[in-house]
């Protein structure tokens, strides 16, 4: 078959979906290509949805992603994929339409993970953030004027609303089960950090304590929330913010390994079935992909990291072209903005068990802070500067050795400490 | 192969017309020792690590060896300005951090959009009223009628020099630009005259300073003077003062080589020229290219704090190194004809403003000064011809760019 007649879909109008398209064109490849979205937009950025969108400065529907090339794809907005039949190769979607593949690149991300009570959930007042949707539903009750906003979870998403709120002068509470906000990706050794950041803003934080169960008025609208500690407290709008799931639900009876936390894939990112094989004509990409990283031995790992669905995208899109690709090494790295502060990150804090100021001061609110386990650099954290991250992203890559030399502009204590991590790991502390 | 003189050559006058050859060969190493112990980094990738090294530094001076009595007062007294500037408040362009985060967001503070804006659409009224000036010319210098008066004036008018003082600046700046070349640092004549021009500018700056502090007015001068309401402290009297001289200095001679680097590149390509004249919404993939491709910092030097190995080149604790930001431009690794002057290429991370912590402060200015520079040449300047290609060029290596660009022409339209 020449490939001008070689059919690919690409299921998810996500970002890691059109960088892989786009890589597909760039790649040359001038066959058939049908993206398929399960809402009904243009693929959108995230990073705003949590920040600018909240406090209305930048409009939902400005998000969209720009296009680099030219597709040329058969667009399917507002239509899920439901079923992923690999015998016949077909992708269907809501409408029963079946969609036939040569070969398919499955980016299809992640949802908000609900509130566990799902009537509880279903109140009036209750948000959860994932798309572009839910955050225009969010910034409309915002600009109601809650008289008191309820954040539950201190991960990066629950700390971007605890701050927006702040920004817009909403009374806010955010509660976490960790001893500190971030503490599952930082260590509570840094999530400290952001929380004084975030309190002197003037975010009201309870950590170590848990929501138990929402409550409404009788007529279905949130009014409070019950904490573990037999407390409550008043909130008109409540944000779930828990981490996400990956949404392999529509995978099931394809023969495809996977779970709520993604879908196999090898070191190549294509997917593994059942047995452990891979199906050479189905690659990952994204939120949803979970592979083993060269520089992370042990289990595989899925990211949610901006940067690694556009590198993992464009990474697929050459490789469903044709093109010959070495395995998947890229260093992860994700950036947050944090009252005011901006933080970078390369590597992955996760196991860490040890952590050291490297640069710069904590008490100046500028700094950079380098993890490291059983004798290895693995991540490296900046607090407003992140110039330097580059020279630790090169050392993590090479696997140099923890702590790391000492001296050089703006040295830090270089002191060993603990990083802090809360037993158990957050699972979805990325 | 390693020829450890080829720094040495790019130094030498002789290579000032076209650098790139020797380039292309001190790229065959990404870092390479010369013969004066100095190691020079000239490819992209050894750059780029080496500007993002927190074992590199900037602080190129030496720490004061003199006696102090810890009175900054009293020794502002017994010791001329200058010593007090060049010892412990250099300007911020050679501090490492923590101090220089400090100087540098003071200063960024002051870049507000709404004034770089308002000068962005000054600098097109500039450029006429210069090219009104020059009448029914039939030659015209691009170096002295209009690359060294714009920028003079941009940044004069933006930090709030009165206009009556601009001719004193202009001899000032292009005076202090030498301190920025290597070998003015050996050369006592030019650092005995680098020193006087400095006290007459520091003694200037002095007394407008004070001045703006008793009656501030809408510039960047009385914003550093005054701030900051409920913000950072009042940045001192000494490093305003390097503060400011670093402005001028870095906000001209550097956007005057661009726009003459620019000029010339054009010339050398009628059809881009033309392609601008007929589409002045590519002057900024023009400057960005220009940027890339004849950069007007060609390099910048630092120390190196610890022991280094890079590219197999262990750089030991102390040593001088050369970022040759030029050659990385022309890096085969990052750009495909690297040779070949291209605005239309896409992704061009030229270093052209350096990069990282030190990143070009002025970056935005220089853009949109140069955009109104070379658009209103393209539109207006009739059948333009180089005099001389190539153009006589001035001394320096670091800091380079023609010292003259004449040019024909059968008018001036309006």
């Amino acid at each position: 078959m020449s490939d001008a007649e070689t059919r690919i879909v690409v299921v998810g109008a996500s970002l890691a979906g059109l960088r892989g398209a786009e890589s597909l064109r760039r790649s040359g490849f001038t066959g058939h290509l049908t993206i398929v979205g399960a809402e009904p937009h243009r693929p959108y950025d995230r990073p705003p949805l949590s920040k600018g969108v909240l406090t209305g400065e930048v409009g939902a529907d400005a998000t969209a992603l720009p296009n680099l090339v030219d597709l040329d794809a058969d667009w399917r907005f507002g239509t899920p994929a439901t079923r992923l039949d690999r015998a016949r190769r077909t992708v269907t979607v809501e409408t029963g339409e079946a969609l036939p593949y040569d070969r398919l690149l499955i980016a299809t991300g992640a949802s908000a993970r609900t509130w566990p009570d799902a009537a509880q959930g279903r109140f009036a007042g209750v948000h959860t953030l994932r798309g572009r949707d839910d955050a225009d539903a969010l910034r409309r009750d915002l600009a109601a004027g809650p008289k008191h906003v309820l954040v539950i979870g201190g991960g990066f998403i629950g700390c971007d609303v605890a701050a927006s709120c702040r920004t817009l002068d909403l009374p806010v509470t955010l509660v976490e089960t960790g001893p500190t906000l971030l503490a599952g990706v930082l260590g509570a050794h840094l999530g400290a950090v952001v929380e004084a950041l975030h309190a002197h803003r003037g975010v009201t934080i309870r950590s170590g304590t848990k929501v138990v169960a929402l409550e409404d008025d009788g007529t279905g609208r949130v009014v409070r929330a019950r904490l573990a500690d037999g407390t409550a407290i008043p909130a008109d709008v409540v944000v779930v913010a828990l981490g996400a799931v990956r949404n392999t639900g529509w995978l099931s009876g394809s023969g495809l390994s996977f779970d709520a936390g993604g879908l196999d894939c090898d070191a190549d990112g294509d997917a593994l079935d059942e047995d452990g094989r891979p199906d050479p004509r189905i690659v990952a990409a994204g939120d949803v992909a979970r592979f083993p990283h060269p520089l992370y031995p042990g289990k595989p790992i899925a990211l949610e990291h901006w940067g690694h669905a556009v590198a993992q995208g464009v990474r697929a899109g050459r490789r469903l072209a044709g093109l010959p690709e070495a395995p998947y090494a890229e260093v992860p790295a994700f950036w947050s903005s944090q009252g005011g502060i901006t933080i970078k990150s390369v590597g992955l804090t996760a196991g860490a068990d040890g952590l050291v100021i490297a640069r710069g001061d904590p008490k100046e609110g500028r700094f950079l802070a380098v993890y490291g386990r059983e004798g290895r650099c693995i991540a490296a954290v900046a607090f407003d500067c992140a110039r330097w991250l580059p020279a630790y992203a090169e050392r993590i890559a090479a696997r140099a050795p923890f702590p790391p030399e000492p001296g050089g502009v703006d040295a830090g204590p270089m002191r060993v400490l603990p990083p802090a991590f809360p037993e158990p790991a957050d699972e979805d502390a990325a | 192969m390693s020829d450890d003189t080829l720094f040495a050559q790019v130094k030498d006058e002789a290579a000032r017309p076209d650098p790139y050859p020797l380039f292309a060969a001190l790229r065959e190493c990404p870092v390479s020792r010369q013969e004066d112990g100095t190691y020079v980094a000239a490819t992209h990738a050894a750059i780029e690590s080496l500007l993002h090294d927190p074992r590199v530094s900037s602080e190129t001076l030496p720490p004061a060896d003199r006696p102090k009595t810890g009175n900054p007062f009293k020794d502002w007294l017994v010791k001329p300005l200058r010593d007090h500037i060049t010892d412990t408040h250099r300007p911020f362009i050679f501090r490492d951090p923590p101090d220089h985060d400090t100087l540098r967001a003071a200063v960024m503070r002051q870049f507000t959009q709404r004034r770089v804006q308002a000068m962005r659409a000054r600098s097109h009224v500039l450029v006429d009223e210069i090219l009104d000036r020059l009448g029914d010319a039939r030659t015209i210098d691009i170096v002295d009628d209009l690359a060294y008066p714009l920028p003079v004036t941009v940044i004069c008018e933006l930090l709030g020099i009165p206009p009556e003082d601009e001719a004193r600046f202009h001899a000032w700046a292009t005076q202090l630009a030498t301190a920025l070349e290597p070998d003015t640092l050996q050369d006592g004549a030019a650092r005995a005259e680098n020193s006087r021009t400095f006290d007459a500018i520091s003694e200037y700056m002095q007394g407008l300073i004070a001045q703006k502090r008793k009656h501030p007015k809408d510039d960047m001068l009385s914003g550093l003077a005054t701030e900051e309401p409920g913000g950072a402290p009042r940045m001192g009297d000494f490093d305003l003062i390097a503060t400011a001289i670093l402005m001028l200095v870095a906000g001209h001679e550097t956007t005057v080589n661009l726009i003459t680097n620019g000029m010339l590149a054009l010339l050398r390509h009628p059809e881009e020229l033309r392609r601008l004249r007929d589409d002045p919404e590519r002057a900024p993939r023009v400057v960005e290219e220009l940027l890339r491709f004849d950069p007007p910092v060609q390099f910048r030097t630092r120390k190196a704090l610890c022991p280094i190995t890079l590219a197999g080149v262990t750089i030991p604790e102390g040593a001088p190194l050369v970022l040759l930001l030029a050659a990385g431009n022309r890096d085969p690794e990052v750009y495909a004809e690297p040779e070949r002057f291209d605005p239309d290429r896409i992704d061009n991370r030229h270093l052209g403003f350096g990069g990282s912590l030190h990143y070009c402060v002025g970056a935005p200015l220089a853009r949109f000064e140069v955009e109104a520079a070379l658009t209103a040449l393209a539109r207006r300047l009739r059948n333009p011809r180089l005099i001389a290609d190539p153009p006589p060029y001035r001394p320096g290596s670091a800091l380079r760019g023609p010292k003259h660009l004449r040019l024909a022409i059968d008018g001036i339209d309006p």
